[in-house]
């Protein structure tokens, strides 16, 4: 293990920004999202969640797909999907990167989707345990330890340094670029803020959610379950909980006139939004109850349903913490889950 | 706050045993102190979930779209700020106001959980409100803050009063405050337009278009909004370029212009905090200044400024080339 | 890098037949003048117009056919308006295939067909029955229910009157919802239809059309005795990727454009009633 003085971290991004892009959690107007790292921003590595999760890295929030060019009556096309640039991703905190393997099993999956492939290929994560989890967070629920995330470096923070260590390949070829920074050591300090972090995730209040109703056998009795309609009631169909969900890919494809051709791009999308599934000729979910049940049914039995179990929820907590109505897929949890609730 | 929610609680309970309401549309409580959801109530026993209390910030008057066109009367807690929406609802034949009893509610401002857990350590265990002390307990210790920095963006200013009331709960009045709401409005006219534009830029690229905002908006009631239209040719989410992301926050500021009641909902919503309301709040300076002062939802009729035409209108020509008076 | 599962090829419209009021079938073939890909009965494709949008829409024509792709679209938004005011020569975009495709080579091999439509609901099944039609001999008896509208509503029925009903061992039976003048065929919705001709519940069934037909239809096959896991339909819901990753085709676990839209009934049975 290494490990550098907290007050010399500017140099090291500034060492892997020679190299690489470097997307880092940074302080702008107020909000902490992830942006590219430069000399006077307002890093904010601590920051528990950033709004946005780090998803937009490899699934950005719109994308350029294909730009067509048409004349008369001849239409000709031209991909957009280009090679991308290395790029390190620096602080995902463990329900994120567990969100990552979420993601990659639909894009990554047969036939694989490029777009996503390309920048996820060009990435190299490193992660950062967390020490001061949140009420709202539940990872736990979903086997995730916060204290040592993967990727292909893990990093942990205290009051002084940050302590690293290199997992993969892909992590040993960075951190031979910035060993010059670093020293040996922090094994003892790692292991005691892992200690003392899992005691305070054992107790929060969401760490023993029980999800053993949620498996494909019960769909259709948690689909037709009479609880939906209430807990949906105060929905206001807007996108929040997707869009700061680490682990939502619904996107939509649009196409863009400009004077320079029509641009086909793609963009996040929410299945909260009215016009979802709307066709021509009618509308699969009309209901906003619908909607909701839809976006619950899917994290917690469809995903998993059709991905051998793995649940499309990481615990993060983001929707705890943004929903303006305080909707959650907690409540759903508790209200459809199992018995040790209380 | 107890002894409110308690008298609330009392009469949602006589209303809904006497039938004299089929439902109450009130809050109900979350997973912590500080998380309650808007819910509608129709029996006394789905009342042992309700509270009222210092994160009740939600305006409820929006739901009441729907809830006036189900079967039976529906009562409703508003607080003053909901008054102003309801009233507007209602102008705009919205809201059915014969289906709709509305208890005025006591609100010293509501708190804002974000701003209090960046003022303090640890995991948030409670939060007492004495005056102007918020005193929150964490695992961390004990901590006073002072309750103008941990209240809702639209609470810091707010000196509203209730437009509407079939009954009252109120228990302790509010003092009323020095307080100027086009403070924040008047900091960005003073800036140049360079400096106004980049902070516009710098607050707007944040937006997800999560639509948190629209949805909340009472004066967003357009069955079908020209951004969901497929047919509208301007349907879109989130958008090909960052200019138009701007764009959609402008053109709803103009939409709700005149109609906006100072709510406070979009930056209440806002995952980003993005300060949208200050786009609306710049209207409403504008149109004091050039139509007289008015206050939208202050009465549910009555012509309002830019619905109305009368010969001493202020010409366009002159706010354009800032000659208005 | 490409990515050819999402960037579509350019195609040439070279023939446009108006079948009915607001259907019509566009012959479509690539660049080269050479079909643009193989397919099986059943699947789709995603035909697009630039600027206007992308649509998912059945591959009409029988995969036998190597020369080109047919698509028969009814007007009903802005996409197929857009297609329907095309002249021949006009380029637009497809891609797939996409889906499963009916088991011509499994379940309905060696059996006795049964081919149930109602309106437009005729275009992924003249795919499988012209599939049929072509290697004949591995099927049974054949038979076809075919009803709409009107008959002005009846698609391609140039084909199926000159060549359909001089198959050998192949019943067609046409109806319309109410009688007309020169039509001397059977009058009545297809699910009555169905029950009338008392059909031998052993056959294979596959059953294309509006929800409504095809629900009522259903109901009056497993009346006459037929078994639920050899009726076969095609689902059609919102698509945007056509693989299974945008997320909004789904009913419960199944991704209609990749799990579909070919389903057995027995499977629907066991999906949340959504679609």
């Amino acid at each position: 293990m290494l490990k550098i003085a907290k007050e010399r971290l500017n140099e090291l991004y500034a060492k892997i920004n020679e190299a690489f892009g470097l997307y880092i959690p940074i302080k702008k107007a107020g909000e902490v999202n992830y942006h590219v790292w430069g000399e006077g921003k307002e890093v904010s590595i601590e920051t528990l969640k950033t709004v946005k999760s780090p998803k937009n890295m490899f699934f950005p929030q719109s994308e350029n797909m294909m730009k067509f060019k048409t004349e008369d009556k001849n239409i000709s096309i031209e991909d957009m999907n280009f090679e991308k640039k290395p790029f390190v991703l620096f602080g995902v905190r463990a329900c994120d990167y567990k969100a990552i393997d979420v993601l990659d099993k639909v894009f990554l999956a047969d036939p694989v989707d490029t777009y996503y492939q390309s920048r996820r290929e060009a990435t190299t994560i490193v992660t950062l345990a967390c020490s001061k989890p949140e009420e709202s967070c539940f990872c736990k629920v979903f086997d995730i330890d916060a204290t040592a995330p993967k990727g292909d470096v893990t990093t942990w923070l205290d009051d002084n340094y940050l302590y690293w260590q290199a997992n993969t390949e892909k992590g040993e070829k960075l951190t031979s670029l910035v060993a010059e920074l670093f020293e040996k050591g922090g094994e003892a300090e790692v292991k005691a803020q892992q200690d003392a972090t899992k005691a305070v995730i054992d107790e929060l209040p969401f760490s023993n959610l029980d999800l053993s109703r949620f498996k494909p056998e019960n769909l259709n009795e948690l689909f037709n379950a009479k609880e939906w309609e209430e807990m949906s009631e105060a929905c206001l169909g807007c996108g929040t909980c997707t869009f700061v969900c680490p682990t939502c890919q619904c996107f939509d494809i649009r196409d863009f006139k400009t004077n320079d051709g029509i641009l086909r791009y793609r963009c996040w999308d929410s299945c909260m939004y009215s016009d979802f599934t709307l066709m021509a000729h009618g509308n699969s979910r009309t209901t906003q109850m619908q909607r909701f049940r839809q976006r619950f049914m899917h994290k917690l039995v469809y995903y998993p349903s059709q991905n051998g179990g793995l649940y499309s929820c990481v615990g993060c907590g983001r929707c705890v913490n943004k929903c303006p109505q305080h909707l959650n897929i907690v409540k759903v949890i508790k209200t459809l889950g199992g018995k040790n609730d209380d | 706050m107890k002894d409110v929610e308690m008298k609330m609680l009392e009469r949602a309970k006589a209303l809904l045993e006497s039938g004299e309401v089929a439902r109450v549309i009130g809050w109900k409580k979350g997973e912590f102190f500080y998380d309650p959801t808007p819910a509608s109530f129709e029996t006394v026993d789905e009342l042992k979930d309700f509270v009222y209390n210092w994160f009740c910030g939600a305006n409820l008057s929006k739901y009441l779209i729907q809830m006036s066109k189900k079967e039976g009367k529906t009562a409703v807690f508003l607080k003053p700020c909901d008054t102003y929406s309801f009233n507007q609802l209602v102008k705009e034949h919205r809201i059915k106001r014969e289906n709709i009893h509305v208890i005025a509610v006591e609100c010293l401002a509501k708190l804002n959980i974000e701003a209090i857990k960046a003022q303090t350590d640890g995991i948030v265990k409670s939060v007492d409100v004495v005056e102007k002390d918020v005193k929150v307990v964490t695992t961390s210790g004990e901590y006073t803050l002072y309750k103008p920095e941990v209240v809702l963006s639209k609470c810091a200013v707010c000196n509203k009063t209730h437009q509407v009331k079939d009954e009252e709960i109120i228990l302790h009045e509010r003092p009323v405050r020095d307080v100027d709401r086009f403070e924040e409005v008047e900091k960005l006219e003073t800036m140049t337009a360079d400096e106004r534009f980049a902070f516009w830029k710098d607050q707007l690229s944040k937006c997800i278009r999560c639509n948190a905002c629209r949805n909340v908006c009472p004066a967003c009631s357009c069955v079908k909004c020209v951004f969901d239209n497929p047919k509208s040719g301007i349907s879109a989410k989130a958008n090909d370029s960052e200019f138009e992301e701007k764009l959609f926050h402008v053109i709803r500021a103009f939409h709700v212009a005149g109609r906006c009641t100072d709510c406070g909902e979009c930056s209440r919503v806002c995952p980003q905090n993005i300060p949208l309301h200050l786009l609306n709040r710049k209207f409403i300076k504008d149109i004091d200044g050039l139509y007289g002062q008015f206050q939208a939802g202050e009465t549910d009729e009555g012509k309002t400024p830019l619905t109305s035409y009368t010969e001493g209108d202020v010409e366009p020509k002159d706010v354009f080339n800032g000659e208005a008076k | 890098m490409t990515n050819e599962n999402l960037i579509p090829k350019v195609g040439v419209i070279t023939d446009i037949r108006k079948d009915t009021p607001d259907v019509k079938t566009f012959r479509v073939v690539g660049l080269d003048g050479k079909k643009l890909f193989e397919h099986m009965p059943g699947q789709c494709a995603m035909v697009s117009v630039p600027g206007v949008g992308e649509c998912m829409f059945s591959i009409t024509s029988s995969p036998t056919n190597k020369e080109f792709m047919e698509f028969s679209i009814k007007k009903c938004g802005c996409v197929t308006e857009v297609l329907h005011a095309m002249e021949v020569g006009q380029q637009i975009t497809v891609r797939g295939p996409y889906g499963k495709n009916f088991p011509v080579e499994e379940d309905f091999k060696g059996k006795d067909l049964l081919f149930i439509a109602g309106g437009i609901g005729l275009a992924p099944l003249r795919s499988v029955i012209n599939y049929v039609r072509h290697y004949r001999e591995n099927y049974g008896k054949v038979v076809i229910v075919y009803g709409a509208r009107s008959k002005e509503d009846l698609v391609d029925i140039n084909e199926i009157q000159t060549e359909w009903v001089n198959e050998p061992n192949m019943e067609v039976y046409l109806t319309i919802d109410r009688p007309q003048d020169d039509w001397d065929g059977h009058v009545g919705f297809v699910p009555a239809y169905v029950k009338e001709l008392g059909l031998n519940p052993n056959m294979t069934a596959v059953l294309c059309g509006p929800p409504i037909m095809i629900k009522f239809t259903l109901a009056g096959l497993l009346e006459l005795g037929f078994d639920k896991s050899n009726v076969f339909t095609t689902l059609e819901l919102r698509m945007k990727c056509g693989i299974g990753k945008c997320g909004r085709c789904n009913v419960g676990d199944k991704f209609v454009c990749k799990d579909g839209p070919v389903f057995r009934m027995t499977e629907l049975d066991e999906l949340p009633n959504e679609y």
